[in-house]
This record gives C-alpha cells, structure tokens and sequence, in this order.
C-alpha cells in the first residue's frame, strides 16, 4: 500500500495501528486462492451451456425445461440500469457459467474423500473446529459433544455443495437440509411445488439469469410443527477466475415450524471482477417463523477500485400463512457491487416482516441495498432498520418500498434508514418508496443523515482511545440495533467486521 | 436516442396543437426549448419520475373541459393591500388589473416583448438548469410556448406584495404562463398567486434572487373541482439569501407542483411548504428538488396532506447535497392523515449526500385520525365532526405556520376551516 507508506503519522498514533492499516490496506484479509483443479464449461451462455449444466446435476427432463424457459426469457429482458451503482459493461458471453472443483467429478460416497485442499480452505474460512472435523469425515464426529449452540453446514465451494453435516440429527427431526441438486432428485415434488412460486423465473434480468445457469445451493425443508434443532449454515465461496456464481436456495418452513439459517461468504483476491446473481427464496407457512441471517464478505477490490464482486441478488420472502413471521438481517461489507433487496410478501393476516441491515462501503465499494415490505393481509406488521455507512470514494444507497395494499387493515411499518459519513469523497443515498393505500394502517419513515458525531469521539479520545478506536466504537454502536438482530455466532464476527471494514479510513 | 415509438407520438400531437409566439427577445430562448422538448419527449407513464400521477391529461393535444364553480365565497387574499395583476383563462386582463407602477419594482408583461430586456438572461436559463439530473419537459414546453406572464424585477423592499390572480372562463381553456422574477441583492417582494386560471394550466416561475435578497411566495389552488395543473418553480439563491414558499391545495382534479431550488451561496435559506385538503377525485402531486451547492445553507420541506373519498397524494422530494457542501443542514417531513378507507398516500422522500459534515433528515408518516386525540375531544363534550375538524387543522397547522406573515397565514387558515366545514355539509 504505496499510499500509507508516505503519510506523516499524527501524534497521538502508535505505531501498531500504522502497521494493522497498512496490512489491510494492503491486502485482503480472506484473500488468497486455493489451488484447485477445476472443471469448466466453455465460456458464454447458450442452451447448450444450460443443458450441460443440468446434465452434470443429472437433472430430469422438468428441471431443463425451466431452465430453458427462464433463458429464453433472459434473452428478452434488459439489464437494469435504475440502480445508483456505477460498474464497466457485463459482457455476460465472457463468463463461465459453469465450474466445479475437478475431484467432484464424481461425488464423494463419504467425506473422507474430499480433496484435503478444500478442508484446507474451510480452516482459513475459519469454520468450527467441529463442522471441519464432521466436513473431513472424522469418525464418531458426529456424536462428539458440540461445544455451544449447534451450527450445520451445507459448504458450496464454487458451485457444487460437497458436504452437508449433521445430517443424522437434522434427519431424525424430519428436516431435510441438502443440496438443491440433491433436493431436485431426491423431493422433486417440492422443488416442482415450490422452486420459482416465490421468486417467478422472469422476475428480474439475474433471477431469470439464475434460473437458467443456477449449478446449485441449499434446500431446506422444515415439516409442520418442527423447530429446527440447530442453526443452518452455509459457506458460500467464490473460488476460480472469472466464474460467475449461481446460487439457489430455497427454504420451506411448514406450519408452526421454526428454523434459523446463516449465510456467510469470503472470497479470495481477484484481478478480473466476477459476477454473482444468487436467488434465495423462502416460503412461510402458518404460524412458522424464519430467521435469515447474512454476513456478506466478499473481495470489494482493491483501495484503488479494481477487481472485487459483482453481487446482485434477488433474496424474498413469502409469509403464506396467517402469524408467519419473518426476519431479514444482514451485514454487508464486502463486494464492489452490492444489488440486494431482500423482500417480504406479509399474504397471510397478522404476518410480521422484519429487516436488518447494516451496508458498510469503503475506498470504491458501491452497495445499493434495501428491503421491500408488501403488506396484504390484515393486521401485519414490518420493521425495517438499516444503517449505511460510507467512508473512502465509497457509494451507500437505501433503496426500499413499503407497500400497504387496500385490503391490509390495522398494518403497521416503522422504517428507520440512518446513514453515517466518513469522509468527504464518499455518499450516503436513501431512496424510499411508501405507498399506503387504506387508513388504517400507519407507516412511519424516518432517515438521518450525519458523520460521526464530534462530541462522541472527543469523550472516546478523551478516555484514552486513540481516533481509529473511537470511531470503531462509534460505529459499532451506531449499528447495535442490528448487530443485535443477529445470531450470535454471527454478532461477534459482524462487530469485528465492521472495525475491520471502517480500518484506514480515519486519520 | 430515439424515443419510444408511444412517446414521440404523444409529444407530436400536443406540438402540434401548439403555436409559438413569434418575435421578441425571448425567441431564441424558445426555439432552443423547442429542441429541449424534442429530444426529451413529453412525459409518460412509464417514466420513473411520473411513477404515481399519471401526465396523459396534461400531454394530449386539448385540455380536458372543467366546468366552473358556482360559489359566491370571496376569493382569498380579498382582505390583504396589494398590488393585483389578473389573468383570465391565461389572457391578461388589464381592466381587473391595478396599475401596473410600484415603487422599487418594475413589471413588464412577457407578451410585450421589446428587443432587448432584463429578463433575457434568465428567461429558460433556470428552467435549463432545472433539467438535470431529472428531466422536466411539461416546463420546458411551456418555455418555448407560454403566451404571457410577468416580468418582476425587485430592486428594494416592496411596499405591498404582488397578487397574481387566474380567473378561469371557459370550461376548455387551455393556459401556458411563464413568470420570471429577479430579486435583487437586499431586496425584498412578497408574491401572492391564487385561482383556478383554466381548465389546463401550464405554469412556470423563475425566480432569481441575488445576495441578501428575499423572496415570499404565497400561492392558493383551489375552486374548481375539475381543473388540471402542472406548475413549476425553478429558483436559485445567492448568497444570505431567503426563499420561502406555501401552497395550499383544495381542489383540482390534477395538480402536480414541481419546485426546483438551487443553493448556491453560502448561508442562503430555503423553505417550501404545503398543505392540501382532498376530497374525491383529486390528485394532487408535490415534486420537490433542492440542491445544495454550498456552505452552511438551510433548507426545509413541510408537507401535509388531508384526503378523503378516493383522493391521492403523492409526495416526491429530494435533497442533493454537493460533494463540498459542508455544514448542510437539510429537513423534510412529508405527512398525511387519511379521513377514510378508499384515499391513499404515495411517497418517495430521497436524499442523496456527497459531503460528511451535513445534518440531513427525512420523516414521512401516513394514518388515520388520532383515536385518543379524538377520544379526548369527544370527552369534552365536542362532537366527532368539529372534533376532526380541529385535529385535521391542528395537523396541517405545522405546514401552514411556514408562512411568516400572520395575516396570510389567517387566510389560509380560514380557507382550510372553509372546506372542511362544506364537506362535512
């Protein structure tokens, strides 16, 4: 980091804190890229490409019939522009659309032949010692005492799920939690029913993308009345040059059920930026209740803008059933480019949506993120709280809706948007949509936009800390109302994030 | 870029419909908007800017009839000393209009255009600015074709406000206004506007106001039930500057006001305000664009909305704030209190800020009548229909304030009192 090299350093600044800027200004910490053999597909989109992507999932005929649908669709619509982020021209014919690490050629029949390099990677990802022991197959893992709450993993290493842990437990409690290739052969009645019922194929230009090129993901399915006994959890991991990331995920929450779903993404350094379009749909029956939580952090590129992800994401929820519940939270730091709303449909009466966001974009990050929250049942109710922070040349939109509909008397919304600045280079944007169309129903939105209070870091520096503290301090407070939301596996990773994204940009 | 095949053919057919004053300074100005709108092309609904009004009624060749009102209410601002200049279905009218001389203010009408004149430099030129980053063609069509208006050039403090008075006539009448009004450094003018003016009114005001000077905008639309408006006001403030404007809105089928205001001396203020009463059919549209392009300015947005039986409000708003446009500190509050099941609210409060140091706030809040204010008041003894009376005031009464003048405010106030008390019948 040649820029920090000729800095004058103000008093007051030791010497550690120089160093732990330069180093993550300089290179990015999850960054390295573990050299595995991989197989791809030609690059560019064709039929022929989303036939031989389901041909390697050995899908049935039904499954290349959508994907074929959802393509020609593709071909149809337009890229959307409205977005306030501002990237080079996709040239979607100069991807892969297809690759998977070599040694998953043919699936391990058990763990133990998982390549010892991808173990490898699961360590620097820093996955429980447990799950890793489980992911390499270590006999009697399984009935090891787990040290703490319980967290399954479902790995998607590029795009092939290669291991799914505590399958038993998982199974004994009638949750199925697999692969969504695994799912397509195994429960095709529920994929036939659910896939696309929440996030329709021609929904937006990369759901419809997804649907055609989508090489795998998560399925769960939680039976009525079932809490599920453990947090799911999955790894996504963007892992070969220039390969675009399709994943699908499709949650089933049947009446009464309960179940808790993390998702949390590293990914290595990168010259080329890469495209990601994911598509996570969930469905809410009676009385059951999701939580779905996000730690994003991918490549943002490097201080200068270059490199880093390309993330647009289609994430929605449907609350089919009356007293379905809901719950959005997510943290995202990483990608140079974040597309993401993730949406509540509150169908059935007395519904509750709720979102939790926190944006941080540093040096060249651009995120436009936000939540839609359509209420059409009676008596539902939506929270929306999310805070942007931008620090560096970094772009930070809130883009939401809130929509109450004729028919969903007695609704409620509170929407809180905050946006924190650091720096004067970067911007903090909030574009809310409110659409209330009966009088019964009250929706409030509030958004503040300010830097970093004045008076709070003087009173941090005046105990003793030094600014780059004070701010971390400062902005981790600033989020607590979401970081609070999470799990808290994740709220202790989220709250180190945060000073980590921010490091560098003070002083 | 071509336009879309639906658009070019609308915007043909109401270029069409139209004819452009010839001669005069202001023709090169109107050749050049003339171009503007060809290349923009009249709005749709399709366009994410006109995403809850639909323009099709404001776009096509003829201005949809509205019958006339018949009331004998005395119009507002009737009890207020000013200096009254009328138009009739958008002709000027010099029999109802009083002379024309005030002292530390000059008027010209746009209709008698010498060769040279003042308002050649700003005439189109704010409306120009005002296009970016979101394009405005109703405003600039009516540059290249607005029949008259008046030329305002305010060089002191005016001994009594102007009053700008549209009498609409004829049930089909079809009016393009354009104003343009130069404040000059430590001047001051209060501006009055009220009446229907037409069936379809086209109206734009360009407002200039140089260091230390002062601007009041006073406006009252209302009368008849079935008129349609698309006004814009395109202002941009000097230094220590001061700009404050109120709109009331009682009626009118269609009603989109635009306000576009550009801060770009330091310290300069700017308030805009409205409050609008809807019964019915009405929709009644607030677009307001405010952007900062310098230090420690000030501006502040109030709107409050009342509607019943199937009425829309539609509040857009957005404050920009300029990369360098320290010490910003930007306010917005966008409300409205729906009287029954059938009305709705429809809102899109932006901010988009390129500076740190700025304290920036939008609030926006939609619902139905206070259930314990209301309960308080009937406790009291008062009954329900005067009880939401008087909380339906109280609530506009937060934009209504924005007036500094008290006695406009009391017009206004009355006006309000007035519909409230006729629609309970």
């Amino acid at each position: 980091m040649a820029a920090l090299d000729n800095v004058t350093v103000k008093e007051g600044v030791d010497q550690e804190t120089v160093d732990a800027v330069r180093e993550v200004g300089g290179a990015y910490k999850h960054g390295w890229n573990t050299d595995i053999e991989m197989d791809y597909a030609p690059k560019g989109l064709n039929t022929d490409i989303v036939r031989l992507i389901s041909e390697k999932n050995g899908e049935p005929e039904w499954m290349l019939d959508w994907r074929l649908a959802a393509y020609e669709r593709w071909l149809q619509k337009e890229e959307p522009k409205w977005a306030m982020v501002d990237y080079p021209e996709i040239d979607f014919q100069d991807q892969y659309y297809y690759a998977r690490p070599k040694s998953m050629e043919v699936k391990p029949k058990s763990l133990d032949e998982v390549d010892p390099k991808l173990l490898a990677t699961y360590e620097k990802l820093g996955i429980p010692l447990k799950e890793q022991m489980i992911l390499a197959g270590v006999e009697g893992a399984e009935d090891a005492p787990a040290e703490g709450r319980k967290v399954a993993v479902d790995a998607v290493f590029d795009s092939v799920s290669v291991g799914t842990t505590f399958q038993k437990e998982l199974r004994e409690a009638g949750v199925i939690f697999c692969s969504i290739s695994e799912a397509i052969q195994e429960h095709p009645e529920l994929v036939k029913k659910y896939l696309g019922s929440v996030v329709p194929v021609s929904d937006n230009y990369y759901a419809t993308l997804n649907s055609a090129v989508f090489s795998d993901g998560s399925f769960v399915y939680v039976p009525p009345g079932v809490r599920c006994p453990m947090e799911l959890s999955t790894y996504f991991r963007i892992n070969a040059e220039n390969t675009g990331q399709f994943e699908r995920t499709l949650i089933i929450a049947d009446k009464g059920s309960y179940v808790s779903y993390l998702e949390g993404c590293t990914a290595p350094q990168r010259d080329i930026s890469q495209l990601h379009a994911a598509v996570v749909e969930i469905i809410v029956e009676e009385d059951a209740e999701v939580k779905y939580s996000t730690v994003q952090n991918w490549y943002p590129g490097d201080e200068n803008g270059k490199g880093g992800i390309y993330n647009f994401v289609t994430k929605r929820a449907d609350c089919r059933g009356d007293r379905a519940k809901v719950m959005w939270t997510q943290v995202e730091t990483g990608s140079a480019v974040t597309w993401k709303y993730p949406s509540c449909i509150l169908r059935g009466d007395d519904s509750q949506g709720e979102f939790y966001s926190i944006a941080i974009a540093n040096n060249y990050q651009q995120a436009d993120t936000g939540t839609k929250m359509v209420h059409l049942g009676k008596n539902t109710k939506s929270r929306i709280v999310s805070k942007g922070i931008s620090a560096g040349h970094a772009q930070n939109t809130y883009r939401g809706l809130v929509s109450m509909h004729p028919k969903a008397k007695n609704s409620r919304n509170y929407t809180q948007c905050d946006s924190l600045l650091i720096g004067s280079l970067c911007g903090a944007h909030t574009v809310p949509y409110i659409e209330v169309k009966n009088n019964s129903s009250r929706v409030e939105h509030e958004a503040t936009t300010s830097k970093v209070d004045d008076d709070q870091l003087f009173y941090c520096r005046q105990r003793g800390m030094d600014e780059e503290e004070a701010v971390a301090l400062v902005v981790n407070g600033f989020c607590r109302d979401v970081l609070q939301a999470l799990p808290m596996e994740f709220a202790m990773e989220a709250q180190q994030l945060v000073a980590i994204s921010l490091e560098g940009s003070v002083g | 870029m071509a336009l879309p095949q639906l658009k070019q053919d609308a915007t043909d057919a109401r270029l069409a419909a139209l004819e452009m004053p010839a001669g005069g300074w202001p023709e090169a100005a109107r050749k050049d908007a003339l171009e503007r709108v060809k290349s923009m092309g009249l709005p749709s609904g399709r366009d994410e800017y006109w995403k809850y009004t639909r323009p099709d009624t404001l776009v096509q060749p003829d201005a949809p009839k509205a019958a006339l009102l018949e009331t004998d209410e005395p119009l507002v601002f009737d009890k207020v000393d000013r200096l009254k200049i009328v138009f009739v279905d958008g002709v000027f009218d010099p029999e109802a209009s009083d002379d024309l001389a005030m002292e530390h203010v000059s008027i010209d009408r746009l209709a008698d255009a010498p060769d040279i004149h003042w308002a050649k430099d700003l005439y189109g030129v704010l409306e120009t600015r005002g296009q970016t980053p979101v394009q405005r063609p109703l405003a600039t069509l009516n540059t290249a074709f607005a029949t008259d208006g008046v030329l305002i050039h305010v060089t002191g403090k005016a001994p009594k406000p102007i009053s700008l008075i549209y009498r609409h006539d004829s049930e089909a009448s079809d009016a393009i206004l354009h104003h343009v009004i130069k404040v000059d450094g430590g001047a001051e003018l209060t501006l009055l506007e009220n009446g229907p003016a037409a069936a379809r009114f086209n109206k734009c005001m360009e407002v200039e106001i140089a260091n230390g000077g002062i601007f009041h905008h006073v406006r009252a639309q209302g009368r008849d039930h079935e008129r349609r408006a698309a006004t814009a006001i395109f202002t941009r403030l000097g230094e220590e500057s001061v700009f404050k404007s109120f709109t009331l809105t009682a009626n009118g089928v269609l009603t989109r006001n635009e306000c576009v205001i550009e801060l770009t001396g330091d310290n300069a203020v700017a308030h805009v305000a409205g409050a609008c009463v809807g019964d019915g059919d009405f929709h009644h549209d607030d677009t307001v664009f405010i952007t900062h392009d310098a230090l420690n300015c000030e501006s502040r947005q109030v709107f409050k909305k009342v509607l019943r039986n199937g009425a829309t409000g539609v509040f857009q708003g957005k404050i920009l704030v300029k990369e360098g446009a320290q010490k910003t500190d930007g306010y917005q509050i966008s409300q409205s209190l729906l009287l029954d099941e059938d009305s709705q609210f429809l809102a899109k409060p932006e901010l988009e800020i390129y500076a740190d140091d700025v304290a920036c706030s939008h609030g926006s809040t939609s619902g139905a009548i206070d259930e314990e204010g209301l309960f308080y008041l009937r406790s009291r003894g008062i009954e329900e229909g005067p009880a939401t009376d008087l909380l339906t005031i109280a609530f506009l009464a937060e934009a209504v304030m924005e007036i500094e003048d008290e006695a406009l405010q009391e017009e206004i106030n009355g006006r309000v009192e007035s519909w409230l008390t006729r629609r309970r019948g």
